[in-house]
């Protein structure tokens, strides 16, 4: 087969990349990927997030240049050094954010888009030529700003099949569709894959995946895992190969359930996101006990960092029984004043989030723990208890820094991951929320951070864990629930979580709920 | 020959100080070439403007009351802009504080000293409070850019104290002039050892480097710090955003009052339509320049204001229209902003086409 590859001409691949490395301070996003499109099929290009997708995307794109590796066009060598150079060879994109000009109408905003003014030339007639021939329906004259989200993707569709292309990349098209208008979607692409156009798909849904896609490459941490006709695998396994080349079984042996009145409770929580394309939270209920670990597993950008803002307070909730922290109602109050009655917290994001960069750890530890540290004194930060409780944590999870008046910025994500859990942890709070702790950490500090969690639990605190690294779920959690599309699943004890029905749930597959629901004990 | 700029990716420490002092020298250079093309000897301008103003004694004093003001507002310009609150109505605070004091002082001829002083410089000190504060409303309640209401709210300040001057303040005895009677002497802001040397100026660097240890000791100027940098650890943190921005705009509005206060209970001596050359403005230069640090604004106050008297000077000795000041003030926030690109950027050549992908 990979003779046959190297031969140009007609019988070549659309576009092959080969030994494709591209390398960032920290980082390898892409490690010599590999990647062969034939003319006239729906390629899935799978993978969680930070696996590399975007960074390959960019690149055949002309957004990025690769450190090393050759890109094949037809069989041919070429260089895609600009955006213009891949839509000149026929390489077209929907992006998942939009560049449309809500005050100007359809034709205009596809007008911006072309380079010539003989390219604009009849252009009502072509959008609406073309949106009858793909089932794109679509009102040329119509403003932008009254047209709904699936309309406003077929305008950047319409937008690239002008331009003829020969390879259509769909980055997460159905991540802002309703499921009708994702049927849609996927007509359009089968009409559009009967002429030869070839399309690349980029997902982590794998039910759509499976019913679109004829083949799929899968990446992970940088590195293609698999290559696959998608129709032929169960979601089991392609949940699977995207999430670890092979999960452990998890090995709780037995140990028993934490009893006890929960600490954190979650009622009903329902908030709509600030941001435009974030996930709203629909009728979050669980409940976590002291001694417990509660998993929330999921795909990003399904709601968690939504859930983590209206835990830690962040986002106030509707109401102020939507969450009961050791009783309290505390939907409305402020973080300082949750962290009072001893709840702790730690986003995902590190840099400009849960730490400042620039600040010394002395200050990163003030950030949080000015509160329970009691670190402050009539308005002024007490210096030295402050450089002692930061040294504390530094030695206690054997943070390599220079010391506490070391920027935060300085230290490797792994150390400086280690001390913002330590920060939270030695303020032996009642409730921990924690939210992908391990995330571009080496296997050292993780190995570490999971002992700390663990030791806390057996202190008697309820630790809500959210991540997406499934082993790391297994391997701490007592219970599991699924997030997807801002829905909660029904929580489930981890030895009775199968993985098929996990990785479903993930994947959003609605028949999985029902499961879950099974798995749930009388 | 083709540059171009290429990220550090990190703030370069050597660029953040070394900024402001390749933008004098810059400023220096091109204030020489306006010099020339104005017909005046380059270099001489050059020691006009900024030499012999400070070269005497009388020099030296004049230039300390400028600087007053100057680094009054500019510590508390600075606070604000580590917040991210983009205060730059200065001049309207500092023309609300004279408003306030000076109205006071008006109204109270014969007091004694030890009581009125301090009554006068409170009320001198909330006109700038109450002034700042309508900015840090409009921005809590409405969401209003404090970009422009501050600047808007400047020239509101301007004209309530021309209508002033003009009009129900104005001096009777006073030949028509747009100003109000003197103030008496129980109202008036001490002065030194027969200089013009007043209160404000000692006063001034002590309230910077007070200023300095409330950004660096206390919680809340630690919050401000917090906030600037990365506002959603703020968030994390559970600062209140509302109340920093009352904080910042209060103290930097009660400090630029303050400065109105003492130039017009000092060196005016009664309130006229022209109490402020601008120092509401330049103060945003100087808290820049200072690299937005209570002590950086010390000497970049001193600087600026030594850009007024060389302006007087330039006028006198070589028929330069006194304007010289404010392109000067111009020329060098120019430069100042072009060089802070240098703290996370090198500047690299060009490289030729791109080659091909290998």
């Amino acid at each position: 087969m990979d003779a046959e590859l190297d031969k140009p001409g007609p019988d070549a691949p659309l576009l092959e990349l080969r030994g494709i490395v591209k390398q960032f301070p920290g980082c390898l996003a892409n490690d010599h990927v590999d990647l062969t499109i034939r003319k006239g099929e729906i390629h899935a290009l799978l993978g969680e997030n930070g696996a590399g997708k975007s960074t390959l995307v960019k690149i055949i794109y002309g957004v990025m240049k690769p450190d090393a590796g050759r890109i094949l066009w037809n069989g041919q060598p070429a260089v895609i050094a600009s955006p213009a150079q891949a839509r000149a060879l026929g390489i077209g994109m929907v992006f998942q954010h939009f560049s449309l000009f809500e005050a100007l109408t359809v034709a205009e905003n596809v007008a911006l888009g072309l380079n010539s003014a003989r390219q604009r030339e009849g252009l009502e007639r072509r959008i609406a030529e073309i949106s009858a021939r793909y089932g794109l329906p679509l009102a040329p004259e119509r403003t932008v700003h009254d047209l709904s989200v699936g309309e406003r993707q077929r305008i950047e569709i319409v937008r690239c099949l002008l331009q003829n292309p020969k390879l259509l990349i769909m980055d997460e098209p159905t991540s802002v569709l309703t499921p009708q208008e994702a049927q849609k979607l996927f007509v359009t692409l089968r009409r559009l894959r009967a002429e030869g156009c070839s399309i690349l798909y980029i997902s982590h849904k794998l039910e759509e995946v499976r019913a679109l896609c004829e083949t799929a490459t899968i990446m992970r941490l940088g590195r293609v895992v698999a290559q696959c006709a998608p129709a032929e695998k169960s979601a089991r396994e392609l949940a699977e190969l995207m999430i670890a080349a092979k999960l452990k079984e998890p090995d709780h042996n037995a140990k028993p359930a934490p009893a006890g009145p929960p600490r954190l409770v979650v009622n009903r929580l329902t908030i709509r996101s600030s941001q435009p394309f974030g996930t709203d939270l629909k009728d979050i209920s669980f409940s976590v006990a002291g001694g417990e670990i509660f998993g929330i597993a999921g795909i990003a950008g399904n709601g968690q960092s939504e859930l983590m803002d209206a835990l830690s307070g962040e986002t106030p909730a509707g109401s102020p029984a939507n969450i009961l922290l050791d009783g309290a109602p505390v939907g409305l109050e402020r973080p300082a004043a949750r962290r009072r009655r001893g709840g702790c917290f730690l986003p995902e994001e590190r840099n400009g989030h849960g730490a400042v960069g620039p600040m010394t750890l002395a200050e990163n530890g003030f950030l949080s723990a000015h509160v329970r540290g009691a670190l402050q004194r009539f308005g002024l930060i007490n210096a030295r208890r402050t450089r002692e409780f930061a040294a504390r944590v530094i030695h206690a999870f054997d943070v390599r820094a220079t010391g506490p008046q070391a920027e935060a910025r300085s230290l490797s994500g792994g150390n400086l991951q280690k001390f913002l859990v330590g920060r939270e942890v030695l303020q032996k709070p009642g409730v921990l929320v924690i939210s992908q702790p391990t995330w571009g950490v080496d296997a050292g500090a993780a190995a570490a951070i999971y002992e700390a969690l663990a030791r806390l639990a057996a202190t008697g605190t309820a630790i809500v864990l959210i991540s997406q690294d499934l082993d790391e779920i297994l391997l701490l959690c007592d219970r599991i629930a699924v997030i997807a599309a801002g829905r909660l699943s029904p929580a489930m004890p981890v030895q009775e979580a199968s993985l098929e029905t996990i990785g479903l749930l993930m994947g959003g597959a609605p028949e999985a709920q029902q499961d879950a629901a099974h798995a749930l004990p009388a | 020959m083709l540059y171009r700029l290429e990220p550090r990716g990190e703030r370069s420490l050597f660029w953040a100080y070394g900024s402001p002092v390749l933008a004098i020298l810059l400023t220096i250079l091109t204030m020489m070439l306006i010099f020339a093309a104005l017909g005046a000897p380059p270099v001489k301008g050059v020691e006009t403007f900024l030499i012999a103003p400070v070269s005497t004694l009388s020099g030296l004093s004049s230039l300390l009351v400028r600087a007053a003001p100057l680094v009054m507002i500019g510590a508390g310009l600075a606070l604000c802009y580590r917040a991210n609150v983009w205060n730059i109505g200065g001049d309207g605070q500092f023309i609300m504080g004279a408003l306030a004091g000076g109205g006071a002082a008006l109204a109270l001829p014969n007091a004694a000293f030890w009581w009125a002083y301090p009554l006068v410089a409170a009320l001198g000190i909330l006109g700038g409070m109450g002034w700042a504060g309508l900015v840090a409303w409009l921005r809590l309640k409405f969401n209003a850019n404090e970009i422009l209401t501050s600047l808007m709210l400047v020239y509101i300040a301007q004209l309530i104290l021309v209508w002033l001057v003009t009009g129900p303040w104005r001096d009777p005895a006073g030949f028509g002039f747009p100003q109000s009677a003197m103030f008496g002497p129980g109202v008036t802001t001490p002065s030194f050892g027969g200089t013009t040397i007043h209160l404000g100026c000692v006063l001034a660097p002590l309230l910077a480097l007070a200023l300095w240890q409330v950004l660096g000791r206390s919680v809340l100027g630690f919050q401000l710090r917090v906030i600037g940098q990365a506002p959603r650890a703020a968030r994390f943190a559970g600062f209140s955003n509302a109340r920093l921005t009352w904080f910042a705009l209060l103290m930097s509005g009660g400090l630029a009052g303050l400065a109105g206060f003492f130039e017009v209970t000092g060196p005016i001596g009664q309130l006229t339509a022209t109490i402020t050359p601008g120092y509401g403005f330049t103060a945003v230069i100087v808290a820049f320049l200072g690299r937005l640090h209570p002590v950086g604004v010390i000497f970049a106050g001193l600087l600026l204001a030594l850009s007024y008297l060389g302006g007087d000077a330039a006028q006198i000795n070589l028929n330069l229209p006194n304007a010289v000041t404010g392109i000067f003030q111009g020329v060098l926030l120019f430069y100042l902003l072009g060089a802070d690109v240098l703290i996370l950027h090198r500047l690299r050549r060009a490289r030729p086409a791109p080659e091909a992908a290998a």
